[in-house]
């Protein structure tokens, strides 16, 4: 069982150190397509970090069973079926949600972090450990949506979670809400300026000048 | 890591156990949670067609839509050739009748559909649904309504007086628009507007949705700025299905009205 020391690593360090959507750029699609409102990206967050989670388990118990020649058609078999059932159990307790995420939790099975995730790291390493790293890159990009779906939710509708924060005109306010920012490319500006953020503040993962 | 593990027997029963144990939760999570999703479809549709009868804000819980429902609103169905009642063609089925499945396409059950309404064919018969007062008299009609936006088929309820003319409300409950341009065809303050207008002005489809139409014109709605091509499709859905060959002859003959 590996120490506590190694066990925070792989909780906390996706969230900034090693952060799947900041650092290395995967599951974009999802991160612009679904943070127009903060309770999508949070039900996708949830959605997003289970799978992973699961798929790392399920995948790192029967890592040495698994021959190499068929491994990324029995990791996306095991993906696919959390997907779904991640799907079913949304559209049976929380129908409106699912409505709105519509496509984008079938496409979780497509989502680069929880292939990358299983590929790289359940693949060669013990079901805790590979059930936390889950779980940390889930939070890694949890963190992302959130702060995503915030900021767009905030100056695109004035509200936070449906609660209005900001009165728009339209409803006899004082802020014109930003159109731009519900529209999905937004957030290639978002993200944009969080990588940069992040990498201000962690130089290290600046890559070196070619 | 086993040496052996790479053999044709190890990877084919590896391949199938993985199957085999997949498929086992797919399926019964999928058999598992059916009732509760067909509640949450019905629940939804439901809850649409009392916001299209204004009386969403009566009921929060479910049980308190079930029974408002049960109480206030009937289901019928009308031959849209004729605008005259039939019987729930769907009834032997055993399944609730939907105008918009297989109904729509099977040559049998549809007609061809001309016109940049956005669907090449629908079904002959809809279901419409009364919503009565407390006395039982109907006070609204709603008619279930559909034709493409800018993106996708937009589906919503128009309810309509008992006059046969007057609008109440426009519910759009699916559509695919985006969101703040668009998507505001869900926008309350909008819907708002739908409130009294006319559709008919001496028999023939007057309602407009266009620029700058001001409060006092009743055949006329403001289109949404920023959504041309969604302004347009409502223009377009209304046209058609207010029209000779959507609901027009339901409309006219006013059957609601002997009982």
């Amino acid at each position: 069982m590996a120490d506590v020391k190694e066990m925070k690593k792989a909780l906390f360090g996706p969230i900034l150190d090693s952060n799947p959507i900041a650092l290395h750029v995967l599951g974009i699609c999802s991160a612009l397509a679904i943070t127009t409102k903060l309770e999508t990206a949070l039900v996708m967050s949830l959605a997003l970090t289970t799978v992973v989670a699961f798929s790392n388990l399920f995948i790192s118990l029967i890592r040495n069973h698994i021959p190499s020649s068929v491994r990324i058609i029995i990791q996306m078999t095991i993906i696919a079926s959390l997907v779904i059932v991640v799907d079913q159990i949304l559209k049976a307790y929380s129908y409106e949600i699912s409505k709105q995420l519509s496509v984008f939790v079938g496409l979780i099975i497509t989502n680069c972090i929880v292939m990358g995730r299983a590929e790289a790291y359940a693949m060669k390493s013990p079901p805790a450990m590979s059930f936390l790293d889950g779980i940390g890159n889930g939070l890694g990009y949890s963190f992302i949506l959130i702060v995503i779906g915030t900021i767009k939710e905030l100056f695109g509708f004035g509200t936070i979670l449906g609660y209005e924060i900001l009165p728009l005109i339209t409803n006899g306010g004082w802020y014109q809400a930003n159109g731009l920012l519900i529209l999905p490319f937004s957030s290639f500006f978002l993200i944009g300026g969080m990588i940069w953020f992040i990498r201000t503040i962690r130089p290290e993962q600046v890559e070196p000048k070619e | 890591m086993s040496a052996n593990k790479e053999t044709l027997g190890k990877t084919v029963g590896v391949v199938l156990a993985v199957c085999l144990v997949c498929s086992i939760v797919v399926s019964s999570a999928a058999v598992g949670l059916r009732a509760l999703q067909q509640t949450n479809a019905s629940l939804d549709k439901k809850t649409n067609i009392l916001t299209a009868a204004g009386l969403a804000g009566e009921a929060k819980s479910k049980a308190d839509i079930e029974a408002l429902y049960a109480k206030r609103v009937s289901e019928k169905f009308v031959d849209l050739d004729t605008g005259n009642y039939v019987e729930n063609p769907a009834a032997d089925s055993g399944k609730a009748f939907d105008m918009y499945g297989k109904r729509a396409k099977d040559p049998a059950t549809s007609i061809k559909v001309e016109g940049n309404v956005g669907f090449s064919s629908r079904s002959k018969i809809a279901n419409v649904y009364h919503i009565k007062n407390e006395s039982g008299a109907v006070e609204r009609v709603i008619l279930p309504i559909h034709g493409s936006g800018l993106w996708d088929l937009m589906y919503g309820f128009l309810a309509i007086d008992s006059d046969g003319n007057t609008i109440r409300e426009l519910v759009y409950y699916a559509h695919k628009e985006t969101p703040g341009l668009g998507g505001e065809i869900q926008n309350p303050a909008w819907q708002a507007m739908w409130n009294g207008k006319q559709i008919f002005k001496d028999g023939e489809v007057q309602i407009e949705v266009k620029k700058a139409a001001g409060t006092n014109n009743p055949y006329a709605v403001d289109a949404l700025s920023g959504a041309t091509l969604t302004s347009n499709g409502v223009q377009n859905t209304l046209t058609y299905w207010m029209g000779e060959n959507g609901f027009g002859p339901y409309l006219k003959n006013q059957s609601w009205n002997e009982g």
